[in-house]
């Protein structure tokens, strides 16, 4: 049976992680490639890497990032973060990223969507969904996206978009909940929930992951769970509250499906 | 003295993350030699034939730069091979999509998940495989998948590994010397590489 994923999701900035990572055991907690490693030899399933950089000169420290990050770990990773068209997917891809994902351009140009998957297969393809709740204490109301780092309303429904990108050929969707991203309170299980049961493409929880119950939570099949396929976390592991391995050892013990972490890890 | 690290030749035909492939086998100990010319798959001793993304673009792609004849003289002439993902499914007679018409090396089809398994498609992640008789090359443990189609139809003696995904898909197939998976051992940290290793020192 297929198990769930851990990823531990990585802001970069210029080149260089931001958001404190802390963890004992790093030389340089900053470079993206030793904080790769070291999640790769805490048995992580999958890594995330979200490039924040404003300036136009991202492209090149991307690529150049992702060429390192691929020299050195043995999981999958993905990369977003200003991707823009079929060129920069390709660019990512060839330069040894498993996974691109788009969010503020599919936005601006769903079509871009169905174009990489036609070109360069739904596999590699994942659409990031930042989504906020019209009403804070009513699910019942539902999620609006935003772009541009969550700053802009794109007046669509958040699971509408979800299905829709779906169509277009999304391989994965990586749904953040706004409200909950920084929180640690937890993931929004009814954001989570709701996405997982409408669509057939695997779904990846994120945004507010503050202890391993969390993970437990967002990944739960069960009635009260989101359902999710994968689990994405950044502070819990940054701040070395918990390694990965830690994690999946819990969890493979409260009876969620992981891949097991190796004796020494 | 220590032995040379084995050539491994590594096909090229526009449908493969080749730099990771390539970057693994180096981690295996290999040499590894990226070509698009068929005369040079046909020489190697130990050939790797990668790929992601659709059957159909991949045939296309082969039948175009002349290498659909040299793999199919090549493959089962008892030299190693190891298939990936798309390199498994060229192996096969037909593809569900299109329809298109694969290498014909092992009997069967390359079909879609069902909507009826209730399960996300693609299959994308960590899942066991199991060898069904020891082999050389494959090992019980976890692996990383990405694919939306899975060989069906396939004589048992041709099936090497099955894995659970609402059904018991074939997930290595091969005979002779050829191998090939459904998942990306290039992708599945020690247990691939673990793989890679002993693909490159088997010796049928």
């Amino acid at each position: 049976m297929l198990t769930k994923r851990i990823i531990p999701c990585l802001d970069v900035k210029d080149g260089r992680v931001v958001k404190g990572v802390k963890f004992v055991g790093l030389r340089d907690a900053g470079d993206p490639v030793e904080v790769a490693e070291a999640y790769d030899s805490q048995d992580a399933d999958e890594l995330c890497f979200l490039d924040i950089t404003a300036s136009h000169e991202r492209r090149g420290t991307m690529l150049d990032l992702v060429a390192r990050v691929a020299d050195r770990i043995t999981i999958p990773f993905s990369v977003g973060g200003g991707v823009r068209s079929v060129e920069d997917v390709r660019a990512l891809l060839q330069a040894g990223a498993d996974k691109v994902s788009l969010n503020t351009a599919a936005v601006e140009r769903p079509e871009l969507v169905a174009q990489v998957a036609d070109r360069l297969g739904s596999a590699n393809l994942i659409v990031a969904i930042d989504a906020r709740r019209r009403d804070p204490e009513d699910p019942g109301q539902g999620w609006e996206v935003f772009t541009h780092g969550g700053r802009n309303p794109a007046g669509l429904d958040a699971l509408e978009w979800a299905l829709r990108m779906e169509r277009e050929g999304a391989g994965e969707i990586l749904l953040t909940s706004m409200d909950r991203d920084g929180t640690l309170d937890g993931y929004d299980l009814p954001l989570t929930r709701a996405a997982s049961d409408l669509l057939r493409i695997p779904v990846i929880a994120s945004g507010g992951v503050g202890s391993i119950e969390h993970l437990r939570q967002g990944l739960d099949d069960g009635p009260l769970g989101g359902g999710a396929s994968a689990a994405l976390a950044a502070s819990i592991f940054h701040f070395g509250t918990h390694t990965v391995s830690e994690a999946k050892r819990h969890l493979a013990q409260w009876g969620v499906w992981v891949r097991p972490v190796d004796k020494l890890a | 003295m220590t032995r040379p690290a084995p050539e491994i030749v590594v096909v090229d035909y526009g449908m493969g993350n080749l730099r990771n492939v390539g970057r693994a086998l180096e981690r295996a100990g290999a040499r590894p030699r990226v070509t698009q010319d068929p005369e040079r798959v046909l020489r190697a001793d130990r050939l790797v034939v990668p790929g992601v993304g659709a059957l159909g673009n991949a045939m296309r792609c082969l039948d175009q730069q002349g290498l659909s004849s040299a793999l199919r003289e090549r493959v089962g002439d008892g030299r190693p091979y190891l298939g990936i993902c798309v390199g498994l499914q060229v192996l096969l007679e037909q593809g569900e999509e299109g329809p298109v018409r694969g290498l014909g090396l092992i009997p069967g089809q390359v079909n879609r998940f069902p909507e009826s398994l209730g399960l996300p498609v693609p299959h994308m992640g960590w899942n066991g495989v199991k060898p069904l008789r020891p082999h050389p090359v494959l090992a019980d443990g976890f692996f990383y998948f990405v694919h939306a189609y899975r060989p069906v139809g396939v004589p048992e003696e041709r099936v090497l590994a099955r894995t659970d995904y609402g059904e018991q898909f074939p997930s290595a197939l091969g005979f002779d010397a050829c191998v090939a998976v459904q998942f990306h051992p290039e992708k599945s940290q020690r247990a691939g590489l673990a793989l890679l290793e002993r693909f490159c020192a088997w010796s049928p």
